[in-house]
């Protein structure tokens, strides 16, 4: 068994700067925050590696960060930076008993992650449900539609912090 | 013409999302060879209904009634999940009686959502005789929960911190008869169907599950253990006080055909069944005096941060990630369904088989479209 701490010192040494930080508040989960282009390398090593063997991801998750900052710079003019999505991976080793939470960034403008779907089968569903809830692209995914919403929904992504339903759709009024 | 090259066209058949057997509103679209499966595609999302959305509008007490509707053979199992998620997030301890009549209550809902699973899947091979026994068993167990909390599906019994209300005079006494009277009637659906010929045949070999695939694929509860590991939330990653008890945990072992098959996925829930029993024999003459609204906090307002938190649910692993920024809403709740996950495995498993076939497969997993699209 291994504890998250030990297992990001290893990933360190392997992946250098590829990872990005450990974030660890008690009393909370701790998360190694991943390159999102690197995510699926580290979790092959994860799964594979004798010393780890991640063979079960329990669970991933998209999440709105709602982390827009607005500032004013000096001559007055607004400055918008946008804020963040987020990714939460969290694997655990039915063979070893330990556990490990992954975390990736991206900026909503371009909001690309490397699929993980080759690693772990079950990321296909959730990383389509991520897609069709928060808009995160992951990329070389086999299939990646909306999963829960109807394919034709054009109002963008539902749990995204600043959606707005839609007042229509296909002629019939949402709001009920 | 030699009979070889006579090669049928690929035909797409539609099944559900109104069809008995799809269990709730599924769609699964077909991709047939003759009458073989080539891949079975569900489009799901029938049943969505925002519950992580709502559940970032709600307080955390309010989100309880939300998380009873997702699967709904099994609330008291979701709101137990819940529960467990927030008071660990919070570092709540609950009063002792409290987790008793917890587990009891897990344990009996656990039948409950068995009873449905077993009975549904009979139907669905062609024997309805079970059916009506199963669901005879079932309003047992639902009226003990009627006099608990009033309610005989959506029960908003167990809270943050503690229950509803406290279990009714009778109720012990009651559930210590139910005990007596279901044990002989486990015995009655083995003879009635479980062993019976035409089920054995309709079901062993097929729909094989290899353990590494389950694993892959995030497969959990009944459905992992038939295809042979040995694997409970409640034994692997303990929660509320269930190592206290003794209970086996049943696994697949190719009685009738071969490890992880359709049947072996229908007995390891008969066996469960059993052993839920004697979890309830034990916590009954054990729930200790106390006050269930004791740890019942007044407002419920978690520190900043985030946690995943998982039960075993009759269905598999239920988790919950929650995600608070110290306010008195949750900033974002994941639900991990078992229903969603074990669901997903399902174009693996029934390639080459025939249709009819895919209703034995479908069955075995035992989905709860409520908990599938949340």
């Amino acid at each position: 068994m291994m504890k998250p701490e030990e297992i990001f010192e290893l990933l360190k040494q392997k992946f250098d700067d590829k990872i990005i930080g450990f974030e660890n508040e008690l009393p909370v989960d701790s998360y190694i925050v991943v390159n999102p282009l690197a995510i699926k390398e580290v979790s092959k090593f994860l799964r594979d590696n004798e010393q780890l063997k991640f063979d079960s991801l329990m669970c991933l998750s998209g999440v709105d960060d709602a982390n827009e900052k607005k500032t004013k710079d000096e001559e007055g003019n607004e400055v918008i930076e946008k804020g963040t999505l987020s990714v939460y991976y969290h694997l655990h080793s039915i063979e070893l008993g330990h556990k490990v939470n992954l975390k990736v960034s991206v900026s909503v403008d371009n909001p690309n992650v490397e699929s993980v779907e080759s690693i772990w089968r079950t990321a296909d569903w959730h990383e389509r449900e991520a897609y069709d809830m928060f808009g995160i692209v992951f990329l070389n995914h086999p299939d990646l539609r909306r999963i829960l919403m109807p394919e034709d929904w054009e109002a963008g992504h539902p749990l995204r912090k600043d959606y707005k339903n839609p007042e229509f759709y296909n002629g019939m009024r949402v709001p009920y | 013409m030699e009979t070889k090259t006579l090669k049928t066209e690929e035909l797409i058949l539609n099944m559900g999302p109104q069809h008995p057997s799809t269990h709730g509103v599924l769609r699964l679209e077909l991709e047939l060879e003759g009458e073989l499966i080539v891949n079975v595609k569900p489009h799901i999302g029938y049943l969505h209904r925002c519950f992580e959305k709502h559940a970032e509008a709600m307080t955390y007490p309010q989100v309880v009634p939300y998380t009873d509707r997702m699967d709904y053979l099994a609330s008291m199992s979701n709101n137990l999940g819940y529960a467990i998620a927030v008071e660990r997030l919070m570092g709540i301890k609950v009063p002792e009686r409290v987790e008793y009549i917890r587990v009891i209550m897990a344990e009996l809902q656990r039948i409950a959502s068995h009873l449905v699973a077993l009975g549904t899947y009979g139907v669905d091979i062609g024997a309805f005789t079970p059916f009506l026994y199963c669901f005879r068993d079932r309003e047992k167990i639902l009226s003990l929960f009627e006099m608990t909390c009033g309610a005989r599906l959506l029960y908003n019994y167990i809270w943050v911190g503690g229950l509803s209300h406290d279990i009714h005079p009778d109720f012990v006494r009651l559930t210590k008869e139910f005990v007596e009277y279901f044990r002989p009637k486990i015995v009655e659906l083995n003879e009635l169907l479980s062993f019976n010929k035409i089920f054995i045949e309709r079901t062993a070999n097929i729909g094989i599950l290899p353990l590494d695939t389950a694993i892959n694929y995030g497969v959990t509860g009944p459905m992992l253990r038939a295809s042979g590991l040995k694997w409970d939330l409640r034994k692997n990653d303990p929660y509320s006080i269930y190592d206290r008890f003794d209970f086996d945990i049943p696994v697949g072992e190719g009685e009738k055909g071969t490890v992880g098959d359709s049947w072996d996925r229908y007995f390891v829930r008969v066996q469960e069944m059993e052993q839920s029993l004697r979890i309830v024999e034990q916590a009954i003459d054990q729930i200790p005096e106390g006050n269930v609204h004791e740890a019942v906090p007044k407002r419920v307002k978690p520190p900043k941060g985030s946690i995943y938190s998982r039960v075993e649910n009759p269905k598999g692993e239920l988790g919950f990630f929650i995600i608070s920024d110290g306010s008195v809403n949750p900033f974002r709740m994941k639900v991990r369904g078992p229903s969603f996950v074990n669901l997903s495995v399902l174009n693996e498993i029934s390639k080459g088989h025939l249709v009819a076939d895919l209703i034995a497969i479908l069955g075995s997993t035992d989905i709860v479209l409520g908990e599938v699209d949340r």
